[in-house]
């Protein structure tokens, strides 16, 4: 893929002139019009593309949010229904970035399974794939931050227990909470510095978005089968083809979008944030955004502080040692009949997880979060390395040709042997 | 180039030389910009409160402000006095005896900062109709956390009983916190 040369040819004279002095179109043209995508790409592939644009959005609507936006502890639950009544489509832009989050974090998980069950995390993808988690760690951050500005009930209580986190670490715990809080509780002073965090990291995961697609573009993507192409037929330039795609995907995706803005736009909130901060009363049943909830169990379930802030930690940072954890030789799980079911019980694990996430932490739930939180840590730890070395994979295709025309019972045995020469001679 | 590379060089030596003081430098420079997050002196000055305790009758609690957080202070009954004494050290999560939690002579008011040490929601128990946990002391909504009538974690995530604060008698009925 980096072998890739661009077809680019300036057509006017002012095209020409600046290719000279900066070849910016030359490398767009080569990086997004004839860059070579596998040609059986399916669906899940266009949740990066959706990744991309519901940044944009966010950053967009974001911005038009901070012209009327008070981060001040006294005015900013009123900014916020300020927005939300008397700005002109103040309603519109403030729904889209609150809905826009959750959605955000929706294709995000969609983005991030997909890579789980192809293998996309494997060599020569380890960067890419280590850039994603730091994307996503930085997300949750953002969304974090975020959360808070509102000012409401869940907004404070959000922020305190969050933040309490840090005091688990032993000697300079309670050190280290007073200077994100600057002060002895979350207060106005805190909600302010997150206001000007919550500004600065959106651009930050614009940056390492560059990254991750920099690396994407030398590796060259992943696909359904996880064999790399290996001759150009097995390729299709992206624009149109796989830009084409794309779209069909942002369009059904911005269905789902749309419905929560314009017909439940609280839907994925909590009631609780609709009442203004107090430090004095904790709600009766503090639960983070369902995009957390995972996260929430974990913690939860763990019966030592010190030890749930850690496991949380872990499950995420455990997610960049992917690449060395698996040990099988094939990417794709649908050449994985074993690893298959352990891959589904995995989902379920995280499914169950959000699910007792939001129940309180008592009884049967506190047990069943043990177990699924074990399974969690199980999955990478024991389940990856061990089946990847006992497993026997199922027949593979040789080729990307083989895997796409072999379905048509013919022409199998007319590509194949050539695509082998063509893989020898680029080796 | 000098032609014995094992050899350190005086250019080698500049090089280590400056690379270490421009660390030092920026370490230095970066300073201002951490410690500009720490609380700041107007946040530090709140730093005590007076409390009048006639209005507060056995059985009873207020809740009051210092800097920021919320103060429980509860006129305990001789019941949950004897409850707090009578309970074995060695058994809690965080040992601690109820003389040491009280002021001698003021056995009954118990003062503590009323956040629960594991992250940091405040404790239910102090108006009359609240859960106050397994051992009628409070009990925290978020986790699950049940303090006794010592305001000592018995039950729960939370790792230390919850703290009481710096604070004397300035008269019988009047304390200042801080």
């Amino acid at each position: 893929m980096t072998t890739h040369q661009s077809t680019y040819e300036p057509k006017s004279s002012a095209e020409k002139w600046l290719d000279e002095r900066l070849p910016i179109m030359r490398m767009m043209h080569a990086q997004f019009v004839d860059y070579p995508t596998p040609r059986n790409l399916n669906y899940l592939w266009t949740f990066g593309g959706i990744l991309t644009v519901v940044l944009g959005l966010q950053i967009l609507t974001g911005v038009v949010l901070a012209m009327h936006y008070i981060p001040s502890a006294t005015e900013a639950f009123d900014s916020v229904e300020r927005i939300r009544r008397d700005v002109n489509y103040g309603w519109l832009i403030r729904n889209l970035h609150a809905v826009g989050a959750s959605m955000f974090f929706l294709a995000v998980y969609v983005h991030l399974f997909r890579g789980l069950y192809y293998g996309s995390y494997k060599a020569p993808r380890e960067v890419l794939w280590i850039i994603g988690v730091i994307i996503y760690l930085v997300m949750m951050a953002t969304a974090f931050l975020g959360y808070t500005l509102p000012w409401g009930q869940m907004s404070f209580w959000g922020a305190t227990v969050i933040t309490n986190f840090f005091s688990a670490i032993p000697l300079v715990g309670e050190s280290i909470v007073q200077w994100l809080w600057g002060g002895y509780a979350v207060s106005g002073v805190t909600l302010n510095r997150f206001y000007s965090l919550h500004y600065l990291l959106p651009f930050v995961l614009a940056g390492l978005v560059v990254l991750h697609i920099w690396a994407l573009h030398v590796a060259g993507q992943n696909n359904p089968t996880g064999i790399e192409p290996q001759t150009k037929s097995e390729t299709v330039p992206m624009s149109p083809y796989a830009v084409a795609k794309d779209f069909v995907g942002m369009a059904v995706f911005a269905i789902l979008f749309a419905w929560f803005v314009f017909f439940v736009p609280d839907y994925l909130g909590h009631a609780d944030n609709y009442n203004q901060a107090n430090p004095l009363v904790t709600p009766p049943h503090i639960v983070p955004e369902w995009y957390f909830l995972p996260f929430y169990a974990i913690l939860r379930a763990i019966p030592s502080k010190l030890g749930g802030v850690v496991a949380m930690f872990g499950a995420i940072a455990i997610l960049a040692f992917i690449p060395w954890l698996d040990t099988s030789r094939v990417r794709s799980t649908k050449y994985r009949p074993l690893y298959r079911w352990f891959f589904w019980l995995f989902v379920f694990t995280c499914l169950a997880l959000g699910y007792l996430g939001s129940k309180p932490a008592e009884g049967t739930y506190v047990t069943w979060a043990r177990v699924f939180t074990f399974y969690y840590f199980a999955h990478f730890l024991i389940v990856m390395p061990i089946i990847g070395v006992i497993e026997t994979p199922s027949k593979m295709p040789r080729s990307i040709s083989e895997a796409v025309l072999g379905k048509k019972g013919n022409g199998v045995s007319a590509v194949s042997p050539a695509s082998a020469t063509a893989a020898a001679e680029k080796r | 180039m000098s032609s014995h590379a094992e050899e350190p060089t005086r250019r080698d030596f500049l090089t280590i030389a400056g690379s270490a003081f421009a660390a030092v430098g920026g370490a230095m420079a970066l300073w201002p910009f951490i410690a500009q997050m720490n609380p700041d002196a107007s946040t530090q000055a709140l730093a005590s409160v007076e409390v009048d305790l006639t209005p507060v009758k056995e059985g009873q609690a207020i809740t009051v402000m210092w800097r920021g957080k919320p103060v429980f202070i509860r006129n305990r009954t001789p019941e949950e006095i004897q409850k707090a004494v009578a309970t074995p050290v060695n058994d809690l999560p965080d040992p601690e005896p109820d003389n040491a939690r009280v002021k001698k002579g003021h056995e009954n008011w118990l003062v503590l900062v009323g956040i629960c040490t594991h992250l940091g929601c405040i404790p239910k128990g102090q108006s009359l109709n609240d859960v106050k946990g397994d051992y009628d002391g409070w009990f925290c909504p978020c986790h699950g956390s049940h303090y006794d009538t010592s305001g000592r974690i018995r039950k729960g995530p939370a790792p230390r009983n919850l703290e009481v604060p710096t604070y004397e008698f300035v008269s019988d009925t009047k304390i200042r916190i801080g």
